[in-house]
């Protein structure tokens, strides 16, 4: 295992159009340390994909450099960079068995008999595969046959790193739990530098370390998931992190403190006086889950009227109107709500984060 | 309504009858009688059968179609995947590159025929030219041997691009990510083509060895335009052959022989359809 590195690193796609817009990544700089298990989070096309491929070193970067443990290896072939990659949709060598998927990364360097029978039972013991040693790959479903390219991966003593591309994206719900547990397990069983590239927030959430969320090619905060839940960045993570995202309000600074455009809302003068010191544009982030509400009425808060109740099992997400403005609150408490009625809203101050020109700033 | 499935199916039917089921009737009902013109008929039961059976000329022919299938399967297969394996993925150089390889195939058979008979004729063909500066004396009209090497040479020519067409389709279909796993993993060029590459066109090439084998199996045009069957039979296969009998008008004879033909075919593919369409590890049971 290694501590992976990316410096300024940058790439382009050749036969992307013009300009800016055909960046994949852009002056991206990250270190993922020796034996944790991180995330890369963000929407489809933002560039994960490439980023994972350019650690392989199945893709060449335009500029900038990978480094495994400090040595660059941008002219390493992919085959000697010695890294597990578990991709999107599972790859099995379907015409040799379970046993003989397992040990073909380790047969490719050479290693012969009991070596690779030894190890490869041990990985087999690791993710239960026990009892599908003789078995075809291609009579696999679709969630075994990505753990046996987990297990090609992790076959190899020496591997750098365990990469994995949105590995869940084809398998049943019900397997997708059974197989992150695996994963997780795997991970701290043999402590390995594992890279998980993912578009769903709970599966990054639930199991990396830390999670970095990259936009457009470029990292817009690295965390860990408390970290991104509380104080995310910018509106963008606040609004991708979470379910719903949180509620990101425009302000505008007045002579008496701040206001919201277009709706007659007063904010507690604790968040007004944050403000005060912040320049450019400002935004609030609240999250849904820290929205108080009250069905009676309760001065200094806020009249809202309900526009939409979602039923979400546990909790429900009510949808909140006053004049033009809309924010989403989640509540536990099912008896009360309905739609048209009114509800007081509060937003505590030191769970509301400020936003001066889309940067989170500290209180 | 019960009847409603079969009153779909009239138009199939009535044509299949014409095309086919009725003149296999009729070869079926030649093949049981002795035919002279001008005379009636005599029904003789399964005698064409045991005369057919029984004629050197015949397994003689069926010998040699059988080995020419054999040959032909053989050389154009492999050659064919190689080809579609060096073939350019993208770019304008696709496109040309399959215009190029459909040439063969577009033209008819008569003339395919015809060309090479000028290839090959032994004063002004360019093969013969050729082979005589590596000191070879070439020639079709008297060698049985280059007559039936010519023969397989035009079928390969004329039939690989069709499987080079289809192993293409078929590579073109496999995902990207298994190279790239197989790359992660380490495997070598042949490895990656041994466990990626040929499993991934197995269904491509099944098909492929299925049609080309059929195929190579009624070739007709080629000797008879190259060669004329000859020298001596050297190059009169199956359908040459049948045909002889039939323009001879051993109706009843060739009949038979017709069906035993049809019966072989019909028996070969489905042998090979089976074998590649086990997978390897239920072969090996």
């Amino acid at each position: 295992m290694a501590k992976i590195e990316l410096k300024s690193l940058e790439h382009r796609y050749a036969s992307s159009r013009k300009e800016k817009d055909s960046f994949a990544i852009e002056d991206l700089n990250i270190v993922w340390e020796d034996g944790t298990a991180n995330a890369l989070l963000g929407p489809s096309g933002c560039g994960k994909t490439t980023l994972l491929n350019i650690i392989s070193g199945l893709i060449k970067p335009t500029s900038g450099s990978v480094l495994f443990d400090g040595v660059e290896v941008n002219d390493r072939p992919t085959r000697e960079r010695h890294i597990a990659q578990v991709f999107q949709f599972p790859v099995v060598y379907d015409t040799m068995t379970v046993f003989d998927n397992l040990a073909f990364p380790l047969r490719n360097q050479g290693k012969e008999g009991n070596e690779v029978e030894a190890r490869v039972n041990e990985i087999m013991e690791l993710l239960d595969l026990g009892s599908l040693t003789a078995m075809k790959a291609s009579h696999l479903n679709p969630a075994e046959k990505q753990i046996v390219s987990l297990g090609r991966g992790i076959a190899r003593k020496d591997t750098v790193a365990l990469l994995l591309d949105e590995p869940l994206t084809v398998i049943d719900p019900i397997l997708k739990l059974d197989l992150r547990r695996k994963l997780r397990l795997v991970q701290q069983e043999l402590k390995l530098t594992m890279i998980y590239v993912t578009h769903d927030q709970h599966e990054a959430l639930t199991f990396a370390d830390r999670v970095t969320i990259v936009r457009d090619g470029f990292i817009v905060q690295s965390a860990t998931p408390e970290e991104l839940f509380l104080h995310p960045r910018t509106p963008f993570v606040g609004y991708f992190i979470g379910s719903p995202g949180m509620n990101t309000l425009r302000c505008e600074k007045t002579s008496d403190g701040l206001e919201i455009p277009g709706s007659s809302l007063s904010l507690p003068s604790a968040i007004a006086s944050r403000a005060d010191k912040l320049k450019g544009r400002i935004d609030l982030g609240i999250r849904p889950e820290f929205v108080e509400t009250s069905a009676e009425e309760r001065s200094d808060w806020n009249r809202f009227t309900i526009q939409m109740v979602d039923h979400a099992g546990a909790y429900q997400v009510l949808t909140l109107q006053s004049g033009s403005l809309q924010i989403k609150a989640r509540v536990e408490d099912h008896s009360i709500s309905k739609e048209g009625d009114p509800m007081w809203v509060n937003f505590p101050s030191e769970k509301t984060n400020l936003y001066a020109d889309g940067e989170r700033v500290a209180p | 309504m019960r009847q409603r499935p079969w009153l779909f199916l009239l138009p199939t039917l009535v044509l299949m009858s014409i095309s086919a089921f009725i003149p296999l009737m009729a070869v079926i009902n030649y093949s049981l009688h002795t035919i002279f013109a001008g005379s009636t008929p005599e029904f003789v039961g399964l005698q064409n059968y045991a005369d057919v059976m029984g004629d050197a000329q015949f397994r003689g022919a069926l010998l040699r179609q059988l080995t020419f299938s054999l040959l032909a399967l053989l050389i154009e297969i492999p050659l064919g995947v190689g080809i579609a394996l060096c073939m350019p993925r993208k770019g304008g150089a696709v496109g040309l590159s399959l215009v190029l390889l459909g040439i063969p195939l577009l033209i008819p058979y008569n003339v395919v025929g015809i060309v090479w008979r000028l290839f090959t004729q032994s004063d002004i063909g360019v093969i013969p030219r050729f082979l005589a500066v590596f000191g070879y004396d070439y020639n079709v009209s008297l060698d049985a041997t280059d007559a039936f090497m010519t023969i397989l040479l035009v079928d390969v020519w004329h039939w690989t691009p069709l499987v080079v067409l289809l192993a293409y389709a078929g590579l073109q279909a496999i995902p990207q990510t298994f190279y790239q796993a197989a790359e992660v993993d380490g495997a070598s060029a042949w490895k990656t083509f041994r466990y990626v590459t040929l499993p991934k066109l197995r269904s491509v090439l099944t098909l492929g060895l299925l049609i080309r084998f059929m195929d190579s199996f009624k070739v007709y045009s080629e000797p008879l335009l190259l060669t004329g069957g000859g020298p001596g039979n050297a190059t009169t296969f199956m359908s040459l052959f049948v045909a002889r009998k039939a323009e001879a008008y051993e109706l009843g004879y060739a009949g038979a022989s017709s069906i035993i033909y049809l019966y072989v075919v019909i028996v070969m593919s489905y042998i090979l359809f089976q074998f590649i369409n086990r997978s390897p590890e239920e072969r090996r049971a």
